[in-house]
């Protein structure tokens, strides 16, 4: 036998006639299966070394804990191996490319998180008098510079936790300003075009409106008529996503904008999709009274699984005054924050704990400054290049729900599926095996079968040709009768398709120790 | 751009396989009033790391971290040694740069420990399920009042004195703007409220703060029963969550939803975020629960796995219907959380909190009496208050040059209340060394 390395050992038509690999340990190669912490731990086991408490009085008023909670005991080099194999059966951006269309998933600049971890932004409390914190607020106040000269807004609110937290806050804003006009009984109704955001209509509804949805024409845009038929002195807003959840710009923006002002309504723009526009286009100047900015979309924070986000409002002069607490004020000892409505009686008053998501505000700030005015435009024109190339690119296989040109993502529709037997579904999680995230699926549901793809910026050519060539591999496979082949799909990851039925059937949220010393089913 | 890989021979031959003459082509559908032509004015341009590391340090040099000093501050936020692994593992680009589990084959890492997160939980809350997080501790509790108003079909909300006011700021603005009612008790820095008696046939839930702003540790029980036989819910709100490692979780004590504020462990205190919401109940809640929910299932092959569930309670499916508008929660700190418990297991948890339980004991008996400065607190865990001779801001401030942070002064948090102005809530954790805590009672002295 040859014993030199990289040499085959074994002649292929011996190797070709093995069965399928079942190991022993569980684990295949790399992918590790690894059991939960609390199958792991072992009692009197620890990962941490604290010292003996010193011996005091218990001034716990006879409410001390009794009996054991239950958590697990492990060393720290299992904690590392549990955390680093459950990494490893992660899809993320450092990976490959992750199109999820309205998430706009860039590249995540490791510049940000070293900024962010400096202790004078990491190791700062909320509540330390204002002239220590002098640094943490001027981050806050560059980045609101920068926000609102990049929207044309005049002011900025920067304590909302997320996306939908800042729809909130920009909705909860347009309501105080109806209350201000003395209109609140009168102005409940909010247009949502139907291929929102679902948190738009969760939002609206949460606030106490009235969720009146209004249809798209047949271009993927909103129907101004029929808009214009539903205005009236009930209006309260509109929300609109632009560019829109098809991957358009809503080309008559301005002429919404217009129309709901003059009855007497607020504009509140989902602004998800800024990363089109960054830099080319103001939303002041489409007439927008309120826009949420996705720090941890356009501004690359990371989305770290599902958050932590970043939802700053920036908002027009009508809105301005109703900017919840707390806000940043300059005087002449420097910088400090209004951290009560009683100091601010025109605020809507408070949406979150302390002052926002100041790690994420870092994380944006250090993106602006990196591109600066120049580079956001250019990630801006890049992102729609590159979306409307993969356009280019699949429109003679696949079918584009609407003409272009797109901006950052394009919407394909399943008409291309039609009569093969493979669903949307199937076909993203044939996407899977190729080693590729799927698109958004299903979502806009304005259209059948929904793929929303966005490549951002991040990627180059070659990877855009790749991505092309899977796709287009793909539907072949799916025109040429390989429904089984995608039904099956995944079979290359960790574990397979999931019973999400069985799931919500009989929820199990939680791990409970086994109540019987009978050995568990076999994984 | 470092970041932006086209070459200008790349662009040129993407603009040609789409057929547009340039890219401002395809920005043809923005109305022409709307156009820029050039980069927006008055910003910088781009610039390498070093030019942007130079700037953010020095705007960091700005700011005194808590850790150059003695810091006593807490109020909802605290200082703790978080183990060096944890900030590794959570920097591994698997989980920081994934995005919500929605494609559970490819998401088993994350759903996984959304899963562990969710069992610890509900384990040191006492509850039977969590969900997989919230923004941070005052937004789960006003999304517990939410929930309870719908559990119970009523519309008025109990906030207890104890509250932190931040947290009572944040449910009075979705009270008045959700519309259902929120009435406060009166600040009461050492308890005694009767919560119970004002219970009434339209309360849907009593929300009451253990240990409370003012650091007090009262027994919910009692209340528990009121609520129970008066048709209410308990909201149980922990702003330090380390104390449910020495204190009766809030479901022995009968609590119906537990909110918490989770940054104590695994999160820095990034001058107030991101930090995490954690939010439990009891199963016969699960379907009013706000927020994503992870389940145990099995693939294709039979094997156990993990995705979401429950989701036709979420916004996504459900739109004006939903629990809840919340999508992206706080996962990275909810990952954070899970490694340092994982880390501290039941004994160290255990111990983490006998540490800070023993750190306060010493600093009061340390403060209390300092010319004239009186411990309010009967009972408390790591936090207490002092109420002073003088207006406590000066204090705060005149120490803070002196490298103290002394604690937080009653008026930042109730500027509305001068009667609280003289009341310093101070807060002791395991980074609080002998020598701290000495100087702190000495300069307390001098500038008293």
């Amino acid at each position: 036998m040859d014993k030199s390395q990289g040499r085959v050992t074994r002649d292929a038509a011996e190797t070709a006639a093995l069965p399928p690999v079942v190991t022993a340990s569980g684990h295949r190669g790399l992918v590790m299966d690894e059991k939960l912490i609390f199958e792991q731990g072992v009692e009197g086991r620890c990962g941490v070394d604290l010292p003996e408490p010193p011996p005091v009085a218990s001034r716990l008023g006879g409410l001390e804990r009794k009996g054991p909670i239950g958590l697990p005991g492990l060393s720290e080099p299992q904690v590392i191996r549990h955390f680093t194999r459950l990494s490893q059966k992660n899809f993320a951006i450092d990976a490959g490319l992750y199109p999820l269309g309205s998430c706009t998933m860039k590249h995540n600049p490791r510049l940000n998180e070293k900024m962010a971890r400096l202790p004078g932004f990491a190791d700062v409390h909320p509540l330390q008098p204002a002239s220590t914190v002098q640094g943490a607020l001027a981050v806050m106040d560059e980045l609101s510079r920068w926000l609102t000269t990049l929207t044309g807004m005049p002011a900025v609110a920067l304590s909302p936790g997320a996306g939908a937290h800042g729809e909130y806050c920009g909705m909860v804003a347009i309501r105080a300003a109806i209350e201000a006009r003395g209109e609140a009984a009168t102005r409940k109704r909010v247009l949502v075009p139907e291929s929102a955001h679902g948190t738009n209509p969760a939002t609206a509804a949460a606030i106490g409106f009235d969720v009146d949805p209004i249809p798209a024409e047949a271009g993927g845009r909103v129907d101004v008529a029929a808009l214009k038929a539903k205005l009236g002195p009930d209006v309260a807003a509109i929300m609109l996503t632009n560019p829109n959840t098809c991957g358009l710009f809503e080309a008559e923006i301005v002429e919404i904008a217009r129309l709901v002002r003059e009855a007497g309504g607020y504009f509140y723009c989902d602004g998800a999709n800024f990363n089109a526009i960054a830099g080319r286009v103001r939303p002041a100047d489409l007439g927008i009274d309120a826009m949420h900015i996705n720090l941890h979309k356009t501004f690359s924070t990371p989305h770290g699984g599902g958050g932590p986000g970043s939802g700053p409002v920036v908002f027009s002069a009508r809105l301005a005054e109703f900017v919840p607490v707390p806000y940043l004020v300059r005087d002449g000892e420097g910088l400090s924050l209004v951290e009560h409505k009683a100091d601010a009686p025109q605020s809507l008053g408070r949406l979150k704990g302390f002052h926002g998501q100041m790690g994420m505000f870092v994380r944006a700030l250090t993106y602006m400054l990196s591109h600066g005015a120049d580079g956001i435009r250019q990630a801006s024109n890049d992102a729609v290049l590159n979306a409307n190339y993969v356009m280019a690119r699949l429109q003679d296989v696949m079918t584009p729900s609407f003409a272009g040109p797109c901006m950052h993502e394009c919407l394909f529709d399943d008409r291309f599926l039609k009569d093969t037997g493979v669903t949307t579904l199937d076909f993203a999680k044939a996407m899977i095996d190729e080693g590729y995230h799927p698109m958004t699926m299903y979502f806009p549901l304005v259209v059948h079968g929904a793929m929303l793809i966005e490549p951002t910026e991040s990627e180059t050519k070659e990877s855009l040709d790749l991505f092309v060539d899977t796709m287009r591999a793909l539907v072949e496979r799916a025109k040429a009768g390989e429904v089984a082949y995608f039904r099956a799909a995944p079979r290359l990851t960790p574990r397979r398709r999931l019973d999400e039925t069985r799931a919500a059937r009989a929820p199990v949220l939680r791990w409970k120790k086994p109540v019987s010393a009978l050995p568990q089913a076999a994984e | 751009m470092r970041y932006l890989p086209h070459t200008e021979d790349d662009r040129r031959a993407m603009l040609a396989a789409i057929g547009a003459p340039s890219v401002d082509a395809l920005f043809r559908d923005v109305p022409p009033s709307a156009r820029l032509d050039g980069p927006i004015a008055g910003l910088s341009t781009t610039m390498g790391e070093l030019e942007v590391d130079r700037h953010m340090s020095a705007l960091a040099a700005r700011s005194r971290a808590a850790g150059s000093m003695a810091s006593f501050i807490g109020a909802g936020a605290y200082r703790h040694h978080v183990p060096s692994s944890v900030d590794h593992l959570i920097q591994r680009g698997e989980f920081l740069t994934s995005y919500t589990p929605y494609q559970p084959e490819v998401s088993q890492g994350t759903l996984q420990y959304l899963f562990e997160f969710q069992t610890q939980v509900a384990m040191i809350t006492g509850m039977e399920v969590a969900n997989a997080s919230m923004y941070d501790g005052a937004t789960a509790t006003v999304e517990a009042v939410v929930m309870a108003n719908r559990a119970t079909r009523r519309g008025k909300a109990i906030l207890s004195g104890g509250l932190h006011p931040h947290y009572r700021a944040v449910i009075e603005t979705q009270a008045h703007f959700g519309g259902f009612t929120a009435v406060s008790a009166p600040p009461s820095p050492v308890g005694g409220e009767d919560l119970a008696t004002m219970i009434d046939a339209e309360t849907s839930c009593v929300v009451v703060q253990n240990p409370s702003v003012f650091g007090q540790l009262v027994d919910l029980a009692p209340l528990a029963k009121a609520c129970q036989a008066r048709g209410a819910l308990l909201i149980a709100v922990v702003t330090e969550v380390v104390s449910l490692g020495a204190v009766t979780s809030p479901g022995e004590m009968g609590a119906d939803i537990v909110a918490c504020e989770g940054q104590s462990i695994g999160n820095a205190l990034n001058f107030g975020g991101p930090h995490v919401g954690l939010f439990a109940t009891r199963e016969k809640y699960v379907r009013q629960m706000p927020g994503r929910l992870t389940g145990e299932t099995v693939d294709a092959d039979g094997r156990r796995g993990w995705v979401l569930t429950l989701s036709t309670r979420e916004q996504h499916i459900r739109r004006e219907k939903a629990t809840s508008n919340i999508c992206t929660n706080s996962g990275l700190c909810a990952l954070a959380f899970t490694i340092h418990m994982s880390l501290l297991g039941e004994t160290g948890f255990r111990r983490l909190a006998a540490l800070n339980h023993a750190a306060a004991v010493r600093l009061a008996e340390k403060l209390d009496g300092v010319r004239g400065a009186r411990l309010l607190n009967q009972s408390f865990f790591n936090e207490f208050t002092l109420k002073l001779p003088v207006p406590a801001a000066g204090v705060v401030d005149a120490l803070a040059e002196r490298g103290v942070l002394a604690g937080v002064p009653g008026s930042r948090l109730w500027p509305e209340r001068p009667d609280l102005a003289d009341l310093l809530i101070v807060a002791a954790t395991e980074t609080n060394t002998e020598a701290e805590m000495d100087r702190f009672a000495t300069l307390l002295e001098e500038v008293l």
